[in-house]
């Protein structure tokens, strides 16, 4: 990359989930784990213990039959651009080793393993559980091993990982772009794993920063108030919080989108009453 | 009366015997001059045996399955390129399989042992040569060839040095703690690096993106 590459737009790869859409299938869960090299272990129902990149939720709307209803919530890492979005993202700013840092060119938080000596500090700061610790290390049983992935590198015992929104997936197509002399990718060049797993469609990746993109399409981010989403049915986990996700949530229904966030009683009424915008 | 107290009575008391108190006295510094030189000798002995022996200690040297005259296929094809190539999704194929090999080495082109060597025991089984690669890096890097070779226009020779001028191939020195070649870690144990081939350390890797793109750039440009 020369002076003058560098100063091009950035990229601020983002990813837009339709909740009505999400059958709660698991795939993108499945997917997201032989794509990254994520280890398992024998008993994975100790959700305190297993390492899980995306992981599905299950919200319910609390009420009794006949009107139960649930939802399905996939939760990847955020890749929060902190507050005022300047790249302090909560994991990033308490990290003692620059383990973590923020991508400014593609707005992607990286965690690198070989530097993280395992204090998980992050894990206490994200907000989201999105990070994991590595309490053993990995063992693939018998033949599975190659299986793995040569383009993400094996995590070992005493690291922190997350998702990398499949950032390989980027360098290969920002390779294969720079070989055939195109200075930038296509936007169905790079998808996550989960995006391409997700038999409901109902995962979409793209460059946020990008009007031509679906991402941006769909949820509207205003680039003058940290990409918060115009679209009224669009929200981000703990908006309040200004950690400024890049994973944006859609849904239709109003009880799932109360969810997204934490309010006192009668909070979300008063909120609501300003087209489902804050006051501020 | 102790010992020392009827040394020193004897002494003070016997003026007679000045001459051999003098020469208990050049005893004494000379003593001193043969510890001073035996603590040289011995800090140079250790000092040089441990800067020859270390390397050897921590390195094991090996040597690749057979000699790989560079200078001469150079000669034949003109380029790197021709063997070292980018496969077509962009990515560098580094050295070649066997298969690249045989579309010249179908049978015997010229006269080396070497290269009846490899005809014997790799062309013509098909079989894979188990070449050490001096600039292999570990797990956690990407690099992308693309992105220095096709887009930033550099050469070979920046980073891997005069490889494509050597006639035989220098013995592969892996690192006994980390399993890397000494390439990566540089010759010098002083550190010192005179080129810009001398090592391949993340240190080297983001001195040049400094000084050519202004930023050391993030770290998941060359981690993966």
């Amino acid at each position: 990359m020369t002076k003058e590459q560098n100063k091009r737009k950035k990229h601020v790869f983002g990813m837009v989930i339709d909740l009505d859409k999400c059958t709660g299938c698991g795939s993108c869960m499945v997917a997201c784990m032989s794509e990254n090299n994520v280890p398992f272990r024998e008993d994975e129902s100790d959700k305190k213990r297993s390492i899980t990149w995306m992981r599905v939720y299950k919200l319910t709307n609390g009420k009794s039959f006949p009107d139960t209803e649930i939802c399905y919530l996939p939760r990847p890492c955020m890749h929060c651009g902190g507050h005022g979005d300047h790249g302090h993202s909560p994991c990033v700013s308490v990290c003692p080793v620059n383990a973590t840092r923020y991508g400014y060119d593609t707005g992607i938080v990286s965690q690198i393993y070989t530097r993280c000596f395992g204090c998980r500090y992050c894990m206490a700061a994200c907000p989201y559980h999105a990070r994991y610790f590595n309490w053993w290390d990995p063992k693939w049983p018998g033949e599975m091993e190659k299986y793995l992935s040569p383009n993400v590198s094996p995590r070992m015992r005493g690291v922190v990982e997350k998702c990398s929104f499949c950032y390989q997936r980027y360098q290969a197509a920002r390779d294969k772009a720079l070989y055939e002399g195109r200075d930038e990718i296509e936007e169905n060049e790079y998808q996550t794993a989960c995006t391409e797993a997700c038999p409901a469609g109902a995962i979409t990746f793209g460059d946020l920063n990008n009007p031509d993109h679906m991402v941006y399409k769909m949820v509207q981010p205003d680039p003058h108030h940290t990409r918060k989403p115009l679209n009224p049915k669009a929200f981000r986990l703990l908006e309040r919080l200004e950690t400024n996700p890049k994973v944006y949530y859609i849904s239709e229904r109003e009880w799932v989108r109360k969810a997204g966030d934490n309010y006192i009683k009668g909070e979300w009424e008063k909120l609501n009453k300003n087209h489902g915008k804050s006051d501020e | 009366m102790n010992e020392l107290e009827e040394k020193t009575e004897d002494v003070s008391m016997d003026a007679v015997e000045d001459g051999q108190k003098e020469e208990q006295k050049a005893e004494g510094d000379s003593g001193l001059g043969m510890g001073v030189l035996f603590f040289l000798v011995a800090f140079v002995v250790c000092f040089l045996s441990c800067w020859l022996l270390f390397p050897k200690v921590l390195y094991s040297e090996k040597s690749q399955p057979f000699n790989f005259n560079h200078r001469l296929h150079v000669e034949e094809t003109g380029d790197c390129e021709s063997c070292h190539s980018f496969r077509d999704d962009g990515s560098f194929a580094g050295i070649p399989k066997i298969s690249k090999c045989l579309e010249c080495h179908d049978e015997q082109q010229g006269d080396t042992k070497d290269e009846a060597f490899f005809i014997k025991n790799y062309a013509s089984k098909d079989k894979e040569v188990p070449w050490f690669i001096y600039s292999k890096q570990p797990d956690c890097v990407f690099f992308s060839h693309a992105a220095h070779v096709k887009a930033a226009g550099m050469d070979c020779k920046t980073c891997h040095g005069d490889i494509g001028d050597s006639t035989k191939c220098k013995p592969y020195e892996e690192n006994r703690i980390t399993g890397y070649s000494r390439d990566i870690w540089g010759k010098s144990i002083w550190g010192i690096k005179k080129h810009s081939w001398d090592r391949m350390k993340m240190d080297d890797c983001a001195q040049c993106h400094e000084k050519e793109t202004g930023e050391k750039g993030s770290c998941f440009q060359c981690h993966k």
